[in-house]
């Protein structure tokens, strides 16, 4: 009975995990060509949303060399692969997105300096999908067997009209029950996002029929139209409680020509608060705004829903958010708490608690300059083996 | 040509067949053999840390395949050195490799001064400019080495991976090899027209050949060395390994015409000291190229001399080193 209990090294508490992680440090970064080298190679291969299948078969066979367990792919493109724990009795999910923004057209190409590494896609996410490559590698590295199984997703089609297809098709076909997510972003080191607020992403079209009466006088086009949704929109009350945004993302319209009088215009937007009723109520009224503008101006305006996110998630409160908290804290890490619109709503609507969290500092994101530092990587790893440690220690379990 | 044929057949290998990297070291470990990486390199910042890290990971810390992995710089002005020490080289100027043979410059220099700085019994040489490295550019050259003892010399040549069709499509190397290489080798030495690429940069030596032949310093140390290890050794000696694509910087057409013309000196100063062309007259090492700047033409002049380093086995340095009588 005593050899037993002696044998389960990781019954730890905080302390002693904290106690370990500069030591941490230093083991892993003996070992940070194998992170490096992964980021590399699956960084370089083009993975735009619903295009990803080269990438995941790389990763795939990268667990099937960690002689991972179950390594399979499924219908939606997800690559995930089980990690199996000593005891085996309970299952954290750690997952990170495939995609990226880039078109395979893109120079995928990645420069690696000696504390840069530079690319299109290079934190957001080819360095998550390298942690979750890399990570058996790391854990055993660091002479670590976690008591849980840890099952390493790589989600396809999450992003954009992806819309989290990946991960919530994982959630909704396994039977496997999961104790805590944790999602990886490669950027910024001190994210922690613990919950979601409530969101709709949509697209209005609006087009000018092909039988329209040029000679008509005033002001014509798409663009007049578009317009007019946008300055209604505008009238819509906004509450300050629940906090409520509605954001213009993006609007598109015109040739670039002055002879031209354009005939389609496209306006992104995006609805969040903390209230699900509000998003909704907002949306409704859009919804109104844009039938009515249909019938008066003549042209084809429609509304499309690219993507939905309920609120929820944990409390700050909650174990798994201070344990990750107090890691931060004795890495000097600062967190940076915001509320997350990926992967987290697709465990929230699964009711099982999890957190976001990011791996190194990042410049230049969203533009194929984009860099990460390689050292803060070092840290950033630390903070998720301690707290895979935590978890698996049972100390981020809510026992309200 | 059968013998070309027969050739073609058995001597070139594909990538995908050396994949399984265990097997290979389990081979490497039964012959106790040593293998090292050198990559020689001239203001390549951009891509040697991608090299370094890719191999390192790959075929040291997972699979302990290689046993160094070196650069050998010819003086960068720009980070090479930095960058490739800091993730984990043994970096070397090849000018402080065998200080008393003095420095010449080129990278036929650096390939030749590797036999007597890195310690492995089998060296493979892979240039710093490829953008899409990948560890199959290492281990596809040493695969036939560790199984088939005729085979000393492994070439790499490049096609594109797997296109749909399925037809007979051409195949063949760059501007040089088509226009310059592969007609003189037809002309002289036709059995060594199948290589496809015989100008790449990436290939495996086993030390006991890599001694016994001469490097030319600069453009002309790939086509000498085959001209060599051929007639010392014929056909049987020599392999190669298909890596599928390799992007690597492209090269101007001006660029490839020095290049050419140090070829040539080469094939030609070989061909006389084979006593296949007699009396060849003194060379002349200028190279002319021109340019216009509104109607007035310049002359643009290179002087491309293709100096030659001896047999490395002739060294006394290396001898002794080497513990040779
Ligand atoms: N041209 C040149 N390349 C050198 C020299 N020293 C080392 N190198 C390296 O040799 C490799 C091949 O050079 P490169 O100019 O690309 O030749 P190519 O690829 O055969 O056309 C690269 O890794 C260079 O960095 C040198 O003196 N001249
Ligand atoms: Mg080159």
């Amino acid at each position: 009975m005593q050899a037993d209990d002696s044998m389960k090294k990781n019954i730890w508490n905080l302390d002693e995990i904290v106690e370990k992680l500069p030591e941490y440090i230093e083991t892993l970064k003996e070992v940070s060509e194998v992170l490096l080298s992964n980021l590399i190679m699956a960084g370089e291969i083009p993975a735009p949303t619903f295009k990803e299948s080269k990438r995941v078969e790389f990763i795939l066979d990268r667990f099937t060399e960690a002689e991972l367990q179950n390594s399979s792919t499924d219908e939606v493109g997800n690559a995930v692969a089980i990690l199996p724990g000593a005891e085996g009795k309970e299952n954290i999910l750690i997952v990170a997105h495939t995609d990226t923004l880039y078109s395979e057209k893109v120079d995928h190409t990645l420069t690696i300096q000696p504390n840069f590494v530079i690319g299109p896609g290079v934190g957001d996410n080819s360095l998550g999908l390298a942690v979750i490559m890399t990570l058996p590698f790391i854990l055993e590295h660091l002479g670590i067997t976690l008591d849980s199984n840890l099952i390493l997703l790589a989600a396809s089609r999450s992003l954009g009209r992806g819309d989290l297809e990946g991960l919530r098709f994982f959630l909704s076909n396994t039977d496997i029950p999961i104790i805590a997510g944790v999602s990886i972003e490669g950027v910024q080191l001190g994210r922690l996002s613990y919950s979601s607020i409530g969101m709709i992403r949509g697209e209005i079209s609006c087009t000018v029929p092909e039988e329209y009466d040029w000679s008509r006088f005033g002001s014509v086009g798409s663009i007049v139209t578009i317009n007019e949704v946008i300055n209604q929109i505008l009238e819509i009350p906004i509450p300050k409680r629940p906090k409520t945004t509605i954001v213009f993302n993006s609007i598109e319209s015109g040739t670039g020509k002055f002879s031209k009088i354009p005939k389609s215009a496209f306006l992104r937007f995006e609805i969040r608060s903390e209230s699900d009723d509000m998003v909704h109520e907002i949306y409704q009224r859009i919804e109104d705004i844009t039938a009515d503008i249909s019938y008066r101006s003549g042209d084809e305006v429609s509304l499309t829903i690219y993507s939905k996110r309920r609120p929820g998630g944990i409390e700050f409160s909650h174990p798994l958010t201070r344990n990750v908290r107090s890691i931060m804290r004795s890495l000097r890490i600062k967190p940076r708490i915001s509320p997350s619109t990926s992967e987290l709503s697709a465990f929230i609507d699964q009711k099982i608690p999890a957190i976001t969290l990011g791996i190194t500092k990042g410049d230049r994101l969203d533009d194929d300059r984009e860099s990460i530092e390689i050292e803060p990587i070092f840290t950033g790893l630390a903070q998720l083996v301690a707290l895979l440690l935590a978890i698996d220690g049972g100390q981020c379990v809510d026992n309200k | 040509m059968s013998t070309i044929n027969k050739w073609l057949k058995e001597n070139t290998f594909h990538h995908s067949r050396f994949q399984n990297i265990n097997d290979l070291i389990k081979e490497k470990e039964k012959q106790e053999l040593s293998i090292s990486l050198c990559i020689p390199t001239l203001n390549e910042e951009k891509t040697i840390g991608k090299e370094i890290v890719i191999f390192k990971s790959e075929l040291i810390t997972k699979y302990p395949l290689l046993d160094e992995i070196a650069v050998i710089d010819s003086g960068s002005t720009d980070n090479t050195r930095d960058v490739a020490g800091s993730f984990g080289a043994d970096v070397y100027l090849a000018k402080e490799i065998l200080p008393e043979v003095g420095a010449k410059k080129g990278k036929g220099e650096n390939l030749w001064k590797a036999i007597y700085q890195l310690k492995g019994d089998i060296i493979v040489y892979i240039d710093a400019d490829i953008k899409n490295i990948h560890p199959r550019f290492v281990y596809g050259l040493i695969g036939p080495l560790l199984y088939r003892k005729t085979i000393q010399y492994v070439k790499a040549f490049y096609e594109r991976p797997l296109t749909t069709s399925h037809g007979v499509r051409p195949s063949g190397g760059g501007r040089v090899t088509e226009i310059l290489v592969r007609p003189l080798f037809s002309l002289f030495f036709p059995e060594l027209s199948a290589l496809i690429q015989p100008l790449s940069g990436e290939y495996a030596v086993r030390r006991s050949l890599l001694e016994k032949i001469p490097f030319p310093i600069g453009y002309g140390v790939e086509t000498s060395h085959l001209i060599d290890v051929y007639n010392m050794l014929g056909m049987e000696a020599i392999a190669q390994t298909d890596l599928d694509q390799r992007v690597h910087r492209n090269q101007q057409t001006r660029d490839l015409g020095r290049m050419a013309f140090g070829i040539l000196q080469t094939v030609l100063s070989r061909m006389n000291s084979l006593g296949i062309i007699s009396e060849l007259p003194a060379l002349n090492h200028t190279l002319r190229q021109f340019q216009t700047d509104d109607n007035i033409f310049e002359t643009v002049e290179h002087n491309i001399l293709e100096e030659e380093r001896p047999p490395m086995i002739e060294i006394p340095a290396y001898r002794e080193k080497m513990g040779y009588k």
